[in-house]
């Protein structure tokens, strides 16, 4: 009964998020880019940009991080939760083409790329990266659609071109969420120095590799409790230090990249700017301390609360790359409009959405299937090591 | 021949002319509130800016190795061979980027249409190329704005400086902004008194985002080798360990 009404109520937040959404739409389509939001010549990308195309593509990251973690480095007892990851990646990436369609002036031109080029451009990188790695991960979410229908032949077929295809995920992965950073480094007299630097692309694929991670002990954590499942707790603990272990690099990176640059006098001018730089930084330390300490890796709870402390770490890093280091140099101060944040909250509700029907019809989850199927795209049987994470 | 235009903020008048000029060759709307508007917008591609007596212009700076040209995924914008950067509504998809790099902060959306377009100053490219001067210079009567050869411009702002110096700030706006532009500006105060942002890289922009893209080639075929590499390893290796196992 408890469950049921849970449900019931994220039943009704996401009702009323996505028509709120809906109304946003409206304004957006029936009206113009300036009708359903606040951007203004002298601040031209808002949310739309800093947290549904930034963040989504981030938080997409469990994809590429655990497809190559077991089909590339064959670390199998990882398995369980590659599918879940792609799945998430997914929809992750499709929603970021939802959000660009609203983003957009002209989204029906939003194939021009394809055939006008410019190689120069960072935007021609990212569309492109957009493009091919969401065909990627079609790909890499088929098995599940055929698997679920029996399509055994085609299944057989697609597992011939799935190294080939892992691999491109990992090398279009690599290129667009360094990409995301590059974007920016051509706004050096724009942004504010604490989030300027040349290393921007190297920091944005760093910190996106730890979200993939903090994202696949994020959602093992909710399909666990949705479905009433036992949570792959060994493998969450090994992901929770691998995760701690890329939280520390990219910190230590990001301070001493600060004080190479000799940044740290920016904290000394009054603005949102050194407070929200504060938040960025403990947001990622405080669950990076937690996640090294042995204790903290002993509780289910305590892990998935310091995933999601970085999580919104993270979240706060790519809106301030996006909107806070740019706010001072753009002389106007950006708040976004109530359909924009419809319209983000909207896409989000709906991905929760989309992967409970998904994790619900499809076979997501080793063990939602009777008899046990076979791994996805490999014939050998679970290793040792993957037996030994099933029993503890 | 590589045109350029000059502004020289001593001989303005605040007369706004040239805004005028400009509107009436783009079909723009001008009337006195679109003239006491002090700012880029998709109805004023150019303005004068009032700081107490002295005037200051603004219009795209028309940049030698421009940052929107650069960062464009659909090239939608083209340096012209003549000078003038302008822009083809037909590819644009509307993605902005232009406007959130341009150093000078000139490009301008029109948001409220349903068939959005970026705007900006193309330089009077249609009369340029009639070797005929830009709107705005032809109709100023101080002959503050001036449409020449770049070369020559640039000398004569020189010229025009040296000969004056009490009266000049001694440097020209454009001859370096952004790795140098086709708009020269000179001044009696220092620009940034006069709203012209003089913390601009003094070099191109587009070798900020070059300098990361120009490895993209190395990074997919490293990362295929080592991707490779690692499954070919990873994978005989359980072959291995099976065939011990049996």
């Amino acid at each position: 009964m408890g469950t049921h009404s849970r449900f019931t109520f994220w039943r009704i937040v996401g009702a009323v998020l996505l028509l709120a959404a809906l109304a946003a739409t409206v304004l957006r389509f029936a009206g113009s880019l300036g009708d359903a939001t606040n951007l203004s010549d002298r601040f031209p990308w808002g949310i739309w940009i800093g947290f549904d195309v930034l963040c989504g593509v981030g938080l997409a990251a469990g994809g590429f991080t655990l497809a190559a973690t077991v089909h590339i480095f064959h670390l199998k007892r990882f398995e369980p939760i590659v599918r879940p990851a792609i799945l998430t990646a997914f929809l992750g990436y499709l929603l970021v083409c939802a959000a660009l369609m609203f983003d957009l002036g002209k989204p029906w031109n939003i194939w021009h790329p394809l055939v006008m080029w410019n190689p120069h451009s960072v935007m021609f990188e990212v569309g492109w990266c957009v493009m091919l790695y969401t065909t990627v991960l079609f790909l890499e979410f088929l098995p599940l659609v055929l698997e679920r229908f029996r399509l055994e032949r085609a299944r057989r077929m697609l597992r011939r071109f799935m190294i080939p295809v892992v691999i491109l995920g990992v090398i279009l992965s690599t290129l667009h969420q360094s990409s995301l950073g590059t974007l920016f480094l051509i706004m050096p007299e724009k942004m504010n120095a604490l989030w300027y630097t040349p290393l921007l692309p190297i920091l944005f694929f760093v910190s996106a590799i730890a979200t993939g991670l903090a994202m696949t002990i994020f959602e093992s954590w909710h399909s666990a409790r949705a479905f009433a499942r036992q949570l792959e707790f060994p493998l969450i603990q090994k992901l929770a230090r691998v995760l701690a272990v890329m939280i520390a690099v990219y910190l230590a990176m990001r301070f001493m990249d600060i004080s190479g640059r000799h940044a740290w006098g920016m904290l000394d001018q009054p603005g949102a700017e050194r407070w929200l730089f504060t938040l960025e930084i403990v947001l990622m330390a405080v669950p990076m301390l937690l996640l090294l300490r042995e204790k903290t890796r002993r509780s289910p709870q305590a892990i998935y609360l310091s995933s999601v402390m970085y999580l919104l770490g993270f979240v706060t890093n790519r809106l301030n790359v996006g909107i806070t280091s740019l706010e001072r140099a753009s002389g106007v101060e950006y708040m976004p409009k109530w359909s924009e944040v419809a319209v983000t909250l909207g896409l989000v509700a709906a991905g929760f959405a989309i992967f409970r029907l998904a994790a619900q019809h499809l076979p997501v989850f080793e063990d939602a299937v009777e008899p046990a199927p076979p791994a996805a795209w490999e014939e050998e049987a679970p290793g040792p090591a993957y037996a030994a994470a099933q029993r503890q | 021949m590589v045109k350029a235009v000059l502004y020289d903020s001593t001989l303005c008048i605040g007369c706004r002319q040239c805004e005028q000029a400009c509107a009436a060759g783009k079909n723009l709307p001008y009337n006195d509130k679109i003239a006491a508007e002090e700012r880029l917008s998709d109805r004023k591609l150019t303005t004068i800016r009032t700081y107490g007596e002295r005037f200051s212009r603004k219009l795209c700076m028309h940049c030698q190795d421009p940052t929107c040209v650069s960062v464009c995924p659909v090239t939608a914008l083209e340096k012209t061979r003549l000078g003038p950067v302008i822009y083809h509504e037909d590819r644009c998809m509307g993605c902005r980027y232009c406007m959130a790099a341009c150093p000078f902060q000139v490009p301008v959306y029109e948001w409220h249409s349903r068939l959005p377009r970026m705007r900006k100053c193309d330089m009077c490219a249609d009369l340029l190329v009639k070797d005929q001067p830009t709107r705005c210079s032809t109709v100023c009567p101080m002959n503050a704005t001036i449409t020449g050869e770049r070369s020559e411009l640039l000398a004569e702002a020189r010229k025009r400086i040296a000969a004056n110096p009490s009266q000049y700030y001694p440097e020209v706006y454009g001859a370096t902004e952004a790795g140098g532009t086709s708009v020269f500006v000179i001044a009696a105060v220092a620009f940034n008194q006069i709203g012209y942002n003089t913390l601009i890289p003094k070099s191109p922009m587009p070798a900020f985002t070059w300098s990361v893209l120009q490895h993209i080639p190395q990074v997919v075929a490293v990362g295929t080798v080592l991707m490779g590499g690692i499954y070919w390893i990873t994978s005989r290796r359980e072959d291995v360990a099976r065939e011990e196992g049996r």
